[in-house]
């Protein structure tokens, strides 16, 4: 028999397994078409957005656009000695249309940035220009001032020619790019992002490593005492999970004050002297003692979900056979419950990385972490350039973490209360 | 938790001092939400607790602070409230609908790309709420939606939604699909179906993925902070403000009430927890 006629036919005539692709085919668009409206509005409103980050982080048109002529005239110049006439009368050319439109500012601010002392030479030279005669540019610009005869600064303005650049990333690991065109580190003492970052992980970290150690224990006692007890102690972790953040955080600023309990409580037991209460928030340790405790729950929640699945005779059988308490906790408990700690720690040390409302509200300004940085340079000094990349650069932090935690948990386990 | 008579003294120890030690946690956790409480009935305007106070002297307390953040003049609470609960219903609504759908898509076993696909749904959830706020001012501000009601609201859903995929996927993940196809053969159109038998089975799910997307709303402040105009601050940013400038006891009056309502939802969605693996239960 051949193998055309072996084949099964549905009650139409066509052959089954064409049918049962297009089934599936059918089936596979119905489910698609469901998770499209979400999908393609977060594709819209969010995703494209990110992307958009990106692109502001590493845009650098503004000076291209505004000294068009001069790099054109810039591409034959080999940047050793000063540049020839051409470039002159084309730089001289496209300041002079800048001026008419008012834009020299941004041209000098924008500048400034690459090197430091054009702001107020690019001055000297909107009031000289005024009086410029026809021809022979580069005698008359040089004369303006004498940093424009020096070949450094026409180096510095050769190097805003691309549209675009890493400069921004650069600057938020306190890095720029000398004359040489070599990446190297701002001087130690103006080093502010190094310290933030480095911060940031630091917090980030014991807040984790804290809410570990607190969390294990309850998490094993809300998991092993009978249900009756345990749901109403549940309760003293849920509360708190699902009042709001800034509620939370105004009460440990009521506690931590100077004139608050706990400093009253210090003084009470005689640990503090009454004129002597220490500052407790403000500073680091009112970012510590709130984040752990806002962030705890996070901490309990998987635990407890995987202790709950542990069986009570597993550690019977561990002691029946000899081993004490702690070794049966240590060999056979503890080993169970790594899900749950690799679970927990990860939700918290992403939560705790970007965390903005507390530390701003309890953490001074020796408590602030980079998100405040971000949101600092977003607000204030509206460089949102720079507020793009390091929100990119903490982004691909996190996302490392959430890798790993999809790896270790799987993003489809992730349990909420 | 008894211990066994026969357990050794040292155990014995051990055993109390972790119990002293998970008293102590849950002390730390619970106890601070306490002190506003009394607090908020300060009859003066301190924050801290006057002598008054610690004798229990009636005179001490007071509804002061309550009765000024509903009438004080020039009072923003109002506005703030009516604003807050107006953009957490329609964010609310908005999440539910796109999340449940979603959810649907994303457990029928023939969906493509599964993985990549919930990894994009879900990372408003994971991605720091600064990036989200700073991603969402950008767009909100190109489409003309910053500092109104409406960007909000979508910024919300965006925020709100990884709930709700999240709550109704795991119920959907014990759901017995032979019911829906018994609907099917007895002749039912799907959209019947969906409102008659699924919906009711996976509605604890739903709402409880619900009650997550109002909290996210209504406690959210990150992003709001971005887009608000004067026109459509909340109370998370009442607040945020207030604490900022100066604490006063009306913040804790109001922080009174939210901790009253965030009860409410804790017992509410405890309930519907229970409710639903009562339901699950019964489909295995």
């Amino acid at each position: 028999m051949s193998s055309e006629t072996k084949q099964i036919l549905t009650t139409d005539g066509i052959p089954l397994e064409v049918s049962l692709k297009k089934a599936e085919k059918k089936n596979k668009i119905k489910a698609f078409l469901l998770v499209a409206p979400l999908l393609f509005f977060l594709i819209i409103t969010y995703v494209f957005p990110i992307g958009d980050m990106l692109f502001r982080s590493v845009d650098d048109k503004m000076v291209t656009q505004m000294l068009p002529k001069t790099f054109k005239a810039m591409e034959n110049w080999d940047g050793q000695e000063l540049p020839d006439e051409e470039v002159f009368a084309a730089f001289h050319e496209d300041f002079i249309k800048l001026v008419e439109e008012k834009r020299e500012g941004k041209l000098s601010t924008q500048l400034n940035y690459t090197k430091n002392g054009f702001k107020s030479i690019i001055k000297k030279l909107r009031r000289a220009s005024k009086k410029f005669e026809e021809g022979n540019y580069k005698e008359q610009i040089m004369s303006v001032h004498k940093r424009w005869a020096d070949v450094e600064y026409w180096r510095a303005i050769q190097r805003r020619a691309p549209e675009f650049t890493g400069q921004k990333y650069l600057k938020g690991m306190d890095m720029y790019v000398n004359e040489e065109g070599k990446i190297v580190s701002v001087e130690e003492d103006r080093r502010i992002h190094r310290v933030l970052w480095l911060r940031t992980l630091e917090i980030a970290f014991f807040v984790t490593v804290f809410c570990f150690l607190m969390a294990y224990p309850i998490a094993h006692l809300l998991a092993t005492l009978p249900m009756k007890y345990s749901n109403l102690l549940m309760i003293c972790v849920l509360l708190p999970f699902w009042t709001s953040l800034l509620v939370r955080t105004a009460s440990w600023m009521i506690l931590l004050q100077q004139q608050g309990i706990v400093n009253d409580f210090f003084v009470g037991i005689g640990l503090v002297a009454d004129d002597n209460r220490p500052e407790m928030m403000y500073n680091k340790t009112g970012s510590y003692v709130a984040m752990t405790q806002i962030l705890l729950p996070f901490m309990v929640l998987p635990l407890y979900s995987v202790m709950k699945t542990i069986s009570p005779s597993l550690m019977r059988a561990g002691k029946s056979l000899g081993g004490t308490p702690f070794i049966a906790f240590w060999k056979v408990y503890f080993p169970l419950t790594i899900p749950g700690i690799g679970a927990g720690c990860l939700l918290v040390f992403i939560l705790a990385i970007g965390y903005y409302i507390t530390p701003a509200l309890v953490g001074g300004a020796s408590g602030t972490l980079i998100s405040n940085q971000i949101a600092f340079h977003m607000k204030s000094t509206l460089d949102w350039s720079f507020a793009s990349a390091m929100g990119l650069m903490l982004l691909s932090g996190v996302l490392v973490i959430y890798w790993l935690y999809n790896k270790i948990v799987g993003i489809d386990n992730i349990k909420l209360g | 938790m008894a211990l066994p008579k026969y357990t050794e003294p040292h155990y014995r120890i051990w055993h109390y001092i972790y119990l002293t030690i998970c008293g102590a946690v849950f002390f730390f956790l619970i106890a601070p939400l306490f002190v506003i409480f009394p607090l908020s009935f300060n009859a003066e305007e301190f924050l801290s607790f006057s002598d008054g106070m610690k004798r229990l002297d009636p005179d001490a307390f007071s509804l002061r602070w309550y009765k000024d953040m509903i009438y004080g003049t020039k009072n923003p609470w109002g506005l703030a409230a009516k604003n807050s609960f107006i953009i957490a219903i329609f964010a609310t609504i908005g999440s539910v609908i796109l999340g449940t759908v979603a959810a649907l898509g994303l457990s029928s076993r023939h969906m493509p790309y599964k993985g990549l696909i919930m990894a994009v749904l879900i990372s408003p959830m994971i991605v720091p709420l600064i990036i989200s706020g700073v991603a969402i001012f950008f767009f909100m501000a190109k489409a003309g939606l910053a500092a109104t009601h409406t960007g909000i609201v979508l910024a919300h859903i965006i925020l709100g939604t990884p709930f709700v995929v999240i709550t109704v996927t795991a119920t959907l993940s014990g759901f017995d699909h032979s019911v829906t196809r018994a609907a099917a053969s007895l002749g039912s159109d799907p959209v019947n179906t969906f409102m008659k038998i699924t919906l009711p089975l996976i509605l604890p799910g739903v709402i409880s993925g619900g009650l997550f997307a109002f909290v996210t709303s209504f406690d959210e402040v990150v992003v709001v902070l971005f887009l608000a105009g004067l026109e459509n601050t909340t109370i998370p940013i009442q607040m945020w403000t207030g604490l900022r400038e100066q604490l006063s006891p009306t913040i804790l009056a109001v922080a009174t009430c939210l901790i009253i309502l965030s009860t409410l939802i804790l017992v509410t969605a405890e309930l519907l927890r229970r409710r639903s693996e009562r339901l699950r239960g019964i489909n295995r």
